[in-house]
């Protein structure tokens, strides 16, 4: 039994997330898997996800690991990562295509011809280091408010249940980039590429013990 | 809201950074895991190595350069040069890359944009342009190292990587690079209008001020510098305060 499982459903590569957590968890044990089985009896549970949400979906349940997702979502410390958030939802504008429903809410594309205040272009992707308001959870100890953490998407989460929202960025209005209930934690930016703030998220994740 | 970038870049060839001007003089400017963490700790947004390295042989040293960095530098990773097929941005993702760029084959081969952005996603798929001026806000994509004209348009050619996937620009003057005199400003906003895609800003950078007009006025959504940094003239902490004065959101 393994203490963390990453999750591996072929899409992308999960290296960096397995370098940063065993950066902030250097005596646990750590699995990037593609086995059911192994998901299961893990002790907690990262899923990731780059690329296109569709690809993420199919080779999801290509391989079987819908079942096993499913369950650890609902019952052990488990930390969506980019897509890892979006594919949570009930629906994403990404391909049309029904998402995993864990929590209640679609997936958006940020507008095109987005403009700032000034009327600057906006690019989509949304790429860099932006500002995070969050809220008080353990998973936020010891980040200060408006820490910038990296990002790399297109679409972003519009959660139903405004009390599942744990963090925001503008970009140019507040898009919802943290959720949370109970035993789950999702993100939108990459906290394996976020630098030292990244790195205090794992590790409050790894040392969280949601009741 | 969301910072303007600056991203270091680091030519690398027999496992060591070097600098030269237009590929010639080569510098040595240190060892390439030593100077990524020295960036890291000085808050830069982004690594991107460039293997100018011209044999194949030599081609694995790379692969164990980024393999090291990523174990120690969490901060997004774009490593380019003699990417030729998918096979090879599968094996530089493997190795701890985040990002690929991809400059001469896109234009041998611009299927291998698109093949690579359906297979790994365009946030990891950067097309690196090279841009010469032929006539007056006209610019022409070179390839080769600058050394062989495409008769591709420069601004044409972005819009068309952007439709085939590429997720970002890498858009470096030839005229400019290595002279220290700034970005070309034309180029950069021509590029940068024309495209929903981020572009980075490259070639010519010689002092801090260079960095701040590249965003304000080029309209980039992030900068690239190579030897500014490398020889201690300035560090990223100092681009990005002397940035953040003149109203520019950066990562401080």
């Amino acid at each position: 039994m393994v203490d963390i499982a990453i999750v591996d459903y072929g899409m992308g590569n999960l290296r960096s997330v397995y370098q940063a957590v065993r950066k902030v968890a250097p005596a646990a044990s750590v699995q990037v898997t593609d086995d059911a089985h192994v998901i299961a009896a893990a002790k907690r549970v990262i899923f990731p996800g780059q690329g296109a949400m569709p690809d993420c979906m199919r080779e999801l349940d290509g391989r079987g690991l819908r079942q096993a997702v499913l369950d650890a979502a609902r019952n052990k410390p488990f930390l969506g990562i980019c897509i890892g958030l979006q594919m949570l939802f009930e629906h994403s504008a990404e391909g049309d295509i029904p998402g995993l429903g864990v929590l209640q809410g679609g997936v958006v594309r940020f507008v095109h011809e987005l403009k700032d205040a000034q009327g600057n272009k906006l690019k989509v992707p949304h790429m860099g280091w932006n500002g995070v308001h969050h809220g008080a959870h353990p998973l936020w100890d010891g980040i200060a408010q408006d820490a910038r953490f990296y990002y790399v998407h297109s679409y972003y989460v519009q959660p139903r249940d405004k009390d599942i929202v744990q963090g925001t960025s503008d970009y140019p209005q507040p898009f919802v980039c943290a959720v949370s209930r109970g035993n789950l934690f999702a993100v939108q930016f990459h906290p394996e590429k976020s630098a030292a703030a990244g790195l205090k998220l794992l590790e409050n994740f790894v040392n969280w013990n949601p009741v | 809201m969301l910072a303007k970038r600056i991203i270091p870049c680091m030519d690398v060839t027999a496992g060591r950074v070097v600098k030269g001007v237009s590929f010639v003089e080569l510098r040595d400017a240190g060892d390439p895991v030593e100077i990524a963490k020295r960036y890291d700790e000085q808050g830069a947004d982004e690594l991107t190595f460039l293997d100018i390295t011209a044999s194949s042989d030599d081609r694995s040293i790379i692969f164990h350069i980024i393999e090291k960095v990523a174990e120690q530098v969490f901060i997004p990773l774009t490593v380019g040069g003699g990417v030729r097929e998918v096979q090879d941005v599968r094996n530089l993702l493997n190795a701890g890359a985040d990002k690929v760029s991809i400059n001469t084959s896109a234009v041998v081969n611009p299927q291998l944009v698109a093949d690579a952005a359906a297979r790994y996603g365009s946030q990891c798929i950067v097309v690196a342009i090279d841009a010469k001026q032929v006539a007056p806000n006209k610019w022409e994509v070179f390839t080769h190292g600058g050394r062989k004209a495409t008769g591709l348009d420069a601004v044409e050619w972005a819009k068309r990587m952007q439709t085939l996937g590429a997720g970002e620009i890498l858009l470096t003057s030839m005229d400019q690079d290595g002279q220290k005199k700034g970005f070309d400003l034309a180029l950069t906003r021509a590029v940068t209008d024309a495209l929903e895609i981020p572009v980075i800003a490259s070639g010519g950078v010689g002092n801090l001020q260079h960095l701040a007009d590249g965003v304000t006025l080029g309209g980039a959504d992030a900068v690239l510098a190579a030897s500014i940094f490398h020889f201690g003239e300035y560090t990223v902490q100092q681009a990005k305060q002397h940035m953040a004065q003149q109203g520019i959101e950066v990562r401080l």
